[in-house]
C-alpha cells in the first residue's frame, strides 16, 4: 500500500519537479542563530499567513451563507448567528483572527524595525511589507462594512465625508465609493467585491511577492551590535555565514509552527467566549440615539480627529496615511547600512515608543470618548442630591434649567454626564458670576467647543442657571471673586 | 556558403521592414483591444452620472406648527428596489411662519449629516440646539454651526410648498463639495 502510494508520489514529483525545485527551497540554510533562543523573534511573519489562511478559509465558509444584499445582509447574519450550525463561531472567528491578523502583522513589522532588518538587501521585503500592512487594514475596514448594521452604515457616511473633501473631484470620489447617490445597496456591494476580489486579489499577490523575497534574500540574522550592514561586503558575508547554517524545514520550523499553533489557540479560544461580533441592529438610517463608532484598529484615528484643530482636519484625513505610508516606505530607502543591533539604534527604540505611546493613548481616547456628548444625559442623569441639599428655590431652579437645556450632555456633575466640556462640581469656586454670565451667553469665541446659549434660553432662565451654578461649590467655601478678606472670615 | 550569405543580405535588410511592419500592427491591435475594452469598463465603473430629481412629499403644510423643528421620515426615492431598509431618510421641517412678503409658509428643511463627517444630528427643542454624537459638532435651530469641529452648517434641502403639501428633493448623500443646493 505504502510503496503503491510512493510509487504515485514518484510519479507526479517527475512531472511536477517538486523535490528539485520546492523541496530545496524549504530547506533552504538559514542563520544557525536563528536556530536559538533568538528564534522566537522569528515566528510572527508566520504566525500572520496563519491567520491569514484561517481568514481565507472562514472567509469562503462565510461566503456560503451570507447574501451581500442590503436587504438581505443583516437576515442573513442573524441566521449565521442563531441557526446555521457553528455560524456563529465562524463569525467569531472570522474576527478575532483577523484582529489577530492586524496585531501580528503590527508585532511582525515592529520587530523588523527593531531589528534592523529591512536594511540592506531586504529593503523591497519592506516596501511589500508595508502594502500587506495596508491590504491587512483596508480588509478590516472593508470587513466591518459587511457587517451590515448601524456602525457599517455610518462608517460609510464617514468615509464618504472624507472623500467628500479631497479637492475637485471630492464629489466623484463620493460616488465611486459610495456606488450611488445615498448609501445603500451600491455600497455594500462595493465593499464586498473589496473585500472578496479586489484587496484579497492584492493580498495574495503580494504575500506571494514577500515569500519569494524572503527566499530570494535570506533570513536576517539576528542582530549583533558593532556588526553594522555594509552592502559591498554584505552578500559575501552572509554567504559565508549561511554554510554554518541549518536547514529552514526542520527545527527552525519548529518555532513557527509552535507559536502559530497556540496563536491559533487563543484566537479559538478568545472567539468562543467572545462569541460574534454583532450586527448591533438593522442598518435603520432614521432609528435615533445612533452612535457609530470605527472598528478598533481605526480608533486612534477618531479620536485624532476629535481632538485636532478643525483647520487641519482635512489635512489629517487625506495626507496623513499618504505620509505615514510613504514614510514607512521610506524607512529601508533612508537607511539601508549601518548598526542593526537596537542597543546602537537609541533614535530607532525612541520612534517605536513614541509612536506606540501616541497610538496607545489615541485608542483608549478613542474608547473613552470624552468630546461625544452624552446624549441622554439630561434625562438620564439626576442633579446629584448632595448638590442641591442646602439649594434655595431660585438655584433648585436653575439645576432644572440646567437640566433642561440639555448642559448636562456635555457637563459632568460628580462625574456624571457629558465630558465634553469642563466637570461643574465645584465651578462656583473657579468662575465669578459675571464670567459664567459671558460664558453661558457667548460660548466659547468663535465657536469653539460650547455653543452660545444666550438666545436659547430667556434672561431669567440664564439668571437662575447662573445662581446654581454659583453654588456649585464646597461648604464653607466662597465663591470666585470674593474678597480677600471674606475668603479669611468664611474659613474661621 | 559566401555566395549565399551576400545574397542574403537584401533580404537581411527587408526583413526588419516587415518585422517592424507587424511588430506595429500588433502593439496597435493590442491599443485597440484594451481601448475597446476599457473604455467601457472604465465607464461603467465610474459613469454612475447625476441622479433624476424627485419630490418627496413631507406633509401638509398646516401640520408643521409654526417655529417648531419636526423629524420626517420616508423612503428615499432615489433607491434601489433592492436598498431594503437602508433607503429610509430622516430630515429636519422647520415652519420659519410667515415672515416672507408672499405671505407663505417659508420653511427649512435641514438634512440629518452632519457636515463634519456625516453622523446624524439629534435635535433638542429644550435648548434649540442639534447635537452629533460622534464628535459633538452643535448647530442652533436654524442649521448653522454652533460649536465642534463642524466646517459649515447643517445641509440645506430644496422644498417647496405644491398646493397645500410640503414637497422636497429627494437628498442625496451630502458632502461638503456636493450640498443639496447644486441639485435644484
Amino acid at each position: 500500500m505504502i510503496g503503491w502510494l510512493k510509487s504515485i508520489g514518484r510519479w507526479i514529483d517527475v512531472r511536477i519537479g517538486f523535490s528539485e525545485t520546492l523541496l530545496p527551497m524549504m530547506r533552504h540554510p538559514i542563520p544557525r542563530a536563528v536556530d536559538g533562543p533568538m528564534g522566537w523573534w522569528y515566528v510572527f511573519g508566520s504566525a500572520s499567513l496563519t491567520f491569514l489562511m484561517l481568514q481565507i478559509v472562514t472567509g469562503i465558509g462565510l461566503s456560503l451563507v451570507y447574501v451581500p444584499s442590503a436587504e438581505e445582509a443583516y437576515d442573513t447574519l442573524l441566521y449565521l448567528d442563531y441557526q446555521h450550525p457553528f455560524g456563529w463561531f465562524l463569525r467569531a472567528l472570522h474576527y478575532y483572527a483577523g484582529s489577530g491578523m492586524v496585531v501580528m502583522v503590527l508585532v511582525h513589522m515592529t520587530q523588523v524595525f527593531i531589528h534592523g532588518a529591512y536594511k540592506y538587501p531586504r529593503e523591497l521585503t519592506w516596501l511589500v511589507g508595508v502594502g500587506l500592512f495596508a491590504c491587512t487594514l483596508g480588509m478590516f475596514f472593508s470587513g466591518q462594512i459587511l457587517r451590515w448594521d448601524p456602525d457599517a452604515y455610518w462608517g460609510l457616511a464617514v468615509a464618504g465625508s472624507m472623500a467628500g473633501r479631497v479637492p475637485g473631484i471630492g464629489p466623484q470620489v463620493v460616488e465611486l465609493l459610495l456606488g450611488g447617490p445615498i448609501i445603500g445597496a451600491g455600497s455594500l456591494s462595493r465593499f464586498y467585491a473589496l473585500h472578496v476580489f479586489v484587496i484579497p486579489g492584492a493580498l495574495l499577490t503580494l504575500v506571494g511577492l514577500h515569500l519569494w523575497l524572503v527566499l530570494k534574500c535570506g533570513i536576517s540574522a539576528p542582530p549583533v551590535a558593532g556588526e553594522p550592514v555594509n552592502p559591498a561586503t554584505y552578500d559575501a558575508a552572509y554567504h559565508e555565514e549561511l554554510k554554518r547554517g541549518v536547514p529552514f524545514l526542520g527545527d527552525a520550523i519548529m518555532k513557527d509552527i509552535c507559536f502559530s499553533a497556540l496563536a491559533v489557540i487563543v484566537v479559538v479560544c478568545v472567539a468562543a467566549i467572545m462569541g460574534p461580533k454583532g450586527p448591533s441592529g438593522p442598518p435603520d438610517p432614521i432609528v435615533s440615539g445612533a452612535n457609530p463608532r470605527p472598528e478598533w484598529p481605526f480608533l486612534w484615528i477618531f479620536a485624532l480627529l476629535a481632538l485636532s484643530p478643525p483647520s487641519i482636519e482635512t489635512f489629517i484625513m487625506l495626507v496623513l496615511p499618504v505620509i505615514v505610508i510613504v514614510a514607512l516606505m521610506l524607512v529601508p530607502l533612508v537607511s539601508n547600512r549601518g548598526e542593526r543591533a537596537p542597543s546602537k539604534r537609541p533614535v530607532a527604540v525612541l520612534l517605536v515608543i513614541v509612536v506606540y505611546t501616541a497610538l496607545g493613548v489615541l485608542t483608549y481616547q478613542g474608547v473613552v470618548a470624552p468630546w461625544s456628548p452624552v446624549m441622554d444625559a439630561w434625562t438620564g442623569d439626576p442633579v446629584p442630591v448632595n448638590l442641591v441639599k442646602r439649594s434655595t428655590p431660585r438655584e433648585l431652579q436653575g439645576a432644572l434649567v440646567f437640566q433642561y437645556k440639555n448642559c448636562r450632555n456635555c457637563h459632568a456633575l460628580d462625574g456624571i454626564g457629558g465630558r465634553r466640556g469642563p466637570d461643574l462640581t465645584t465651578i462656583g469656586t473657579r468662575l465669578t458670576r459675571n464670567k459664567m454670565i459671558d460664558q453661558v451667553s457667548n460660548g466659547t469665541p468663535g465657536g469653539g467647543n460650547m455653543p452660545a446659549f444666550g438666545k436659547q434660553m430667556t434672561p431669567d432662565e440664564m439668571a437662575m442657571v447662573v445662581d446654581f451654578m454659583v453654588s456649585l461649590r464646597p461648604e464653607r467655601q466662597p465663591p470666585a471673586g470674593a474678597p480677600r478678606d471674606l475668603v479669611a472670615s468664611g474659613e474661621q | 556558403m559566401d555566395t549565399n550569405s551576400t545574397a542574403a543580405t537584401p533580404e537581411h535588410e527587408k526583413t526588419p521592414a516587415r518585422r517592424t511592419f507587424f511588430r506595429w500592427i500588433t502593439g496597435a491591435a493590442g491599443a485597440v483591444a484594451a481601448a475597446m475594452a476599457g473604455v467601457p469598463i472604465v465607464g461603467y465603473l465610474v459613469g454612475l452620472g447625476k441622479p433624476k430629481v424627485f419630490w418627496v412629499t413631507m406633509g401638509k403644510v398646516a401640520d408643521f406648527p409654526q417655529y417648531e423643528t419636526r423629524h420626517v421620515t420616508f423612503d428615499n426615492p432615489l433607491r434601489q428596489p433592492w436598498d431594503g431598509i437602508t433607503s429610509q431618510t430622516g430630515v429636519y421641517v422647520r415652519n420659519l411662519g410667515t415672515d416672507d412678503p408672499d405671505g407663505e409658509a417659508q420653511f427649512l428643511v435641514l438634512a440629518v449629516n452632519c457636515a463634519h463627517l456625516g453622523c446624524p444630528v439629534s435635535w433638542f427643542p429644550q435648548s434649540g440646539l442639534f447635537m452629533c454624537p460622534c464628535h459633538g459638532g452643535v448647530y442652533y435651530s436654524d442649521g448653522s454651526r454652533a460649536s465642534g469641529p463642524p466646517p459649515r452648517g447643517l445641509y440645506h434641502c430644496v422644498w417647496r410648498v405644491s398646493g397645500d403639501t410640503l414637497e422636497i428633493q429627494a437628498p442625496h448623500y451630502p458632502t461638503l463639495q456636493d450640498t443639496l443646493k447644486d441639485t435644484a
